[in-house]
């Protein structure tokens, strides 16, 4: 049993400060371990989201020695051995108390996608048919735990605060679990060009190193549809055909 | 109170408005509320909850959901094996009449016929549902929705997406939903219902953000908040599984059944500590993986009950056959149900034949001697057992056995309900999903959870509304709020009290001594025991305080929700020593078999007008002939 300060992210009238506690780790510990026994033995009102403690629902996300990450499945042994470890909230979203912050930005800019809209049913009991390789990409996409490291590390949103402008990487992950899924016949290419500012990724990838559940989102998700978007909206070839055949 | 909403979603800096002022404790025990109004109340927002709402906004009554936590993070993300339903994809075998007998034999014949008949009979239509709403489930090679094989189920019947089938179905509802007209209030805890006379006509809660009292008048009300696996140490469950929602309807009246029913499903991590109870999904069997002791023996061959004896494999090739599709080979021993499973294992780690760390091993590496690319193929169907040993464990399964063992995994017994309207025995109050009960009997099938929030989230939504549009909104008097609110905040004014106790420690506690005395294996000393401590645990909750301010205070919300714990806590406890013998999940060491008279009857909970809990023992219901004939058949 070792003893680890923990230095977290307190907030207070005046902002906030980093507040030192020490707790006893144990073999196997996760930092959000430590965070809930710092909560029971030294600060009660610690705030914290959390849920599932397993990776699966996403809540936990912050920002540990300057890494975001998921609390829960980032273990203390992996830490630098004799070195306080640092907690902070994530830095893209307004703090509510401690380690909490405001992700409803999130969950205004999804309700703005155009929600999924199936062809016709293939066969007459209603049912539809799709290839499993079809599909594999789009599960790739719907793996998403919406923890919102990806939209916390995107330097368009977390440097230049343009969450009016554009929607983040988990919503280009979802943008393109709709488009390319197999039954799915809405265009949103307009909205990606236009509210949704595709056009602002610089594809840096810094979202797909953080996403915990290794969506490839840069290469699978924003490349493709940046394509789409040039297809349509840029391809000179296809401007000209459209001059003409107004 | 100012009602003083500031929000700025761009800005980084957030006003400190609240802290100064409410630091005060005049300013903290202020009880002014907020108030709203809803034909139909929802409280929950798993897939239960969600089903609900969208049924109950499509028959145009305005609603509302209540999330605990932020929309879609509720614990049926950590579902993982599939959704039952008798689409007949895999083996056209299968029908809802397999899909029934399988459920009521699964719950030892305690089950109300009728839930289990609507619900085999409607699964296939809510799971096809929510391919039109964009659910991406595993394909059959002709396009079909493909159906893996669990435990107790006859036939693949179990629709999934990997491993993850919960986070696919929670998201797609979430998705559907936030196109309906419904309101969506996140981050707030419901701490109590409001009654007019019989009738429930609403709710009382805080958000979790301010800690600001709302009001919410209801014509109905539906409970959808889940199980209670974390009045328990060892627990799959998320942190929001409190049990709070059976509590809610118990002190608003409402009848409890079958509460000694607890599921410990066999397979929960044991190592490490931390991660303790973390769940394995039963999909692992499914595939193939086989369940040993420390000599290497496959014990589950040595302990077949005779309810299975027909269908279950005696030979470790057939059933390995079974695992791979092979119509004609009956399944292996490892998918027995899982009580039996969880009895097993617990009796192989007493009698010494656990692995080091206090489990047994559960091997799907081993299939690399059948299939030539068994690591691609492991990696492919249990993506997420995979992640999540290498992460948390360092263990790598496509190479090593894991060590497992039983953890608290769900609560068959709940809110007693009618079948076909989900409502409870208080007028205006429906249930429905695991805090509701009936479906499940004495034990639940795998996947059979899944599509149990499908149908009876719908059933509920669809007539919380019809009984909204036939009903005029009640009024709640002003006493009942300021009873309510006082209480709420009586943690605050407890903090310098010589007797004020750490909520987190109370808590703590009560796990301990839940999973010593009325865990797998029970017995009348210790359940007397376990009443005898739960009756001091209420007493410590009423002394549960905090300090700091409203502002997301976990330390106040652990207060406020130990009163639900512990009541929840008493039902188990209570009802466990009245039913005196072993059926299903509940086991009692003094009373191993089975008893005739128990065979008939239901444990029925319920608060006295004195404020005491009652215990009652309630006939069954007498099942439908034609539906007895079809298990008959079966059997």
């Amino acid at each position: 049993m070792a003893k680890v300060v923990f230095n977290i992210w307190r907030t207070n009238p005046s902002g906030g400060e980093f507040r030192a506690y020490e707790t006893d780790i144990t073999e196997g510990m996760v930092v959000l371990d430590a965070v809930h026994q710092i909560q029971a033995e030294h600060a009660n009102d610690l705030a914290v989201r959390w849920n599932c403690k397993a990776g699966k629902c996403g809540s936990c996300s912050a920002e540990i020695n300057g890494h975001p990450k998921l609390m829960c499945m980032t273990r203390m042994s992996d830490m630098p051995e004799g070195k306080p470890v640092s907690i902070q909230p994530m830095k893209a979203f307004p703090v509510i108390k401690d380690l909490v912050t405001d992700v409803s930005v999130n969950y205004r800019v999804k309700k703005s996608i155009k929600k999924f809209k199936p062809r016709s049913p293939d066969a007459p009991d209603g049912t539809w048919r799709m290839a499993q390789v079809d599909i594999d990409r789009v599960q790739e996409f719907r793996k998403c735990i919406e923890c919102f490291l990806c939209q916390d590390v995107c330097h368009v949103l977390r440097e230049h605060a343009l969450h009016d402008k554009f929607a983040g990487p988990r919503h280009m992950v979802y943008n393109a679990a709709l488009e390319m899924h197999p039954l799915d016949i809405e265009d949103r290419t307009g909205d990606l060009k236009n509210a949704h500012g595709i056009g602002f990724c610089n594809i840096t990838k810094c979202c797909t190193t953080v996403c915990p559940e290794n969506i490839h989102i840069t290469d699978n998700a924003i490349i493709p549809l940046k394509e789409r978007v040039a297809d349509k909206f840029y391809d000179p070839l296809m401007k000209l055909f459209r001059i003409f055949s107004k | 109170m100012v009602q003083f909403v500031w929000r700025d979603v761009r800005g980084l800096v957030r006003a400190p408005m609240f802290y100064g002022y409410l630091d005060r404790l005049e300013d903290i025990l202020m009880a002014s509320y907020e108030t709203y109004h809803h034909d139909v109340l929802v409280i929950g927002s798993g897939g239960a909850g969600l089903r609900a709402a969208i049924e109950a906004s499509v028959a145009g009554v305005s609603v509302a959901v209540i999330c605990r936590s932020l929309l879609g993070k509720a614990h049926t993300v950590m579902a993982e094996g599939g959704v039952a339903a008798a689409l007949a994809n895999v083996d056209d075998r299968d029908s809802w009449k397999v899909h029934f007998t399988d459920t009521m034999r699964g719950g030892q014949y305690l089950n109300n016929w009728r839930m289990a008949e609507l619900h085999a009979k409607e699964a296939p239509d809510r799971v096809r549902e929510l391919e039109a709403w964009g659910a991406v489930f595993d394909r059959t090679d002709d396009g079909k929705i493909l159906q893996r094989n669990f435990g107790g189920h006859k036939y693949p019947r179990l629709a999934h997406v990997g491993d993850r089938t919960g986070l696919e179905l929670i998201r797609t509802l979430q998705d559907y939903a936030i196109h309906q007209k419904i309101d969506v209030y996140q981050e707030h805890t419901i701490v109590s219902l409001l009654k007019e006379g019989e009738k429930v006509v609403g709710a009382f809660g805080y958000d979790r953000e301010k800690g600001l009292f709302k009001v919410f008048h209801a014509k109905a009300v539906i409970m959808a908040t889940g199980g209670m696996g974390k009045i328990y140490k060892i627990s799959s469950n998320s942190g929001d599984c409190t049990g709070g929602g059976i509590s809610l309807a118990y002190h608003a009246g409402a009848e409890l059944i079958d509460m000694e029913f607890v599921q410990f499903h066999p397979t929960g991590m044991v190592w490490p500590p931390s991660v303790r109870g973390l769940l394995i999904t039963e999909g692992v069997r499914g595939e193939g993986g086989v369940l040993r002791n420390k000599q290497g023996r496959r014990f589950m061959f040595d302990d077949i009950p005779e309810l299975y004896k027909g269908q279950t494999s005696t030979d470790e090739e057939e059933g390995w056959r079974y695992t791979q599709g092979d119509k004609n080979a009956k399944r292996p021993p490892e998918l027995l149900t899982r009580d039996h499973v969880a009895r097993c294992i617990t009796r192989e780690i007493k009698e010494g034949r656990g692995s080091p760390h206090g489990g047994v091993y559960l091997d799907i590496a081993w299939i690399k001697e059948k299939i030539s690319n068994a690591s691609e193929h492991i990696k492919r169907k249990l993506p997420s057992m995979y992640h999540q040993f290498k992460e948390l464990a360092g263990v790598d399964i496509t190479k090593e056995p894991m060590e497992v063992g039983p953890t608290t995994h769900y609560i068959m017994g709940g809110v007693r309900v009618d079948a076909d309207t989900q409502m409870t025995t208080v007028p205006g109050l429906f249930a429905a999903g695991e805090c509701a009960a009936g479906l499940h009997g004495a034990n639940r099938l795998g996947g059979n959870s899944l599509s149990d929030l499908l149908v009876f989230g719908k059933r509920a939504g669809e007539h919380a509304a019809v009984y909204a549009k036939g009903t005029k909104a009640g009024s709640v008097d002003d006493k009942q709020l300021e009873e309510i609110a006082t209480w709420v905040l009586s943690p605050f004014e407890r903090e310098s009290t010589p007797t004020a106790e750490n909520p987190f420690q109370v808590q703590s506690d009560l796990q301990e001594e839940m999973q010593k005395l009325v865990g797998i294996v029970r017995v009348e000393s210790e359940l007397n025991e376990a009443i005898e401590k739960i009756k001091a645990f209420r007493e410590r909750a009423g002394h549960a305080a905090c300090g700091g301010n409203r502002g997301f205070n976990p330390g106040w919300h652990t207060a406020i929700e130990l009163k639900h714990m512990v009541t929840v806590a008493e039902a188990i406890a209570l009802a466990a020593r009245e039913r005196k013998e072993s059926r299903g999940g509940h086991f009692r060491e003094d009373y191993p078999g089975k008893s005739e008279v128990f065979a008939k009857i239901n444990v029925s909970i319920q608060k006295d007008a004195a404020g005491n809990m009652v215990v009652k023992q309630v006939p069954k219901l007498k099942i439908r002939e034609d539906l007895q004939q079809i298990i008959d058949e079966m059997k």
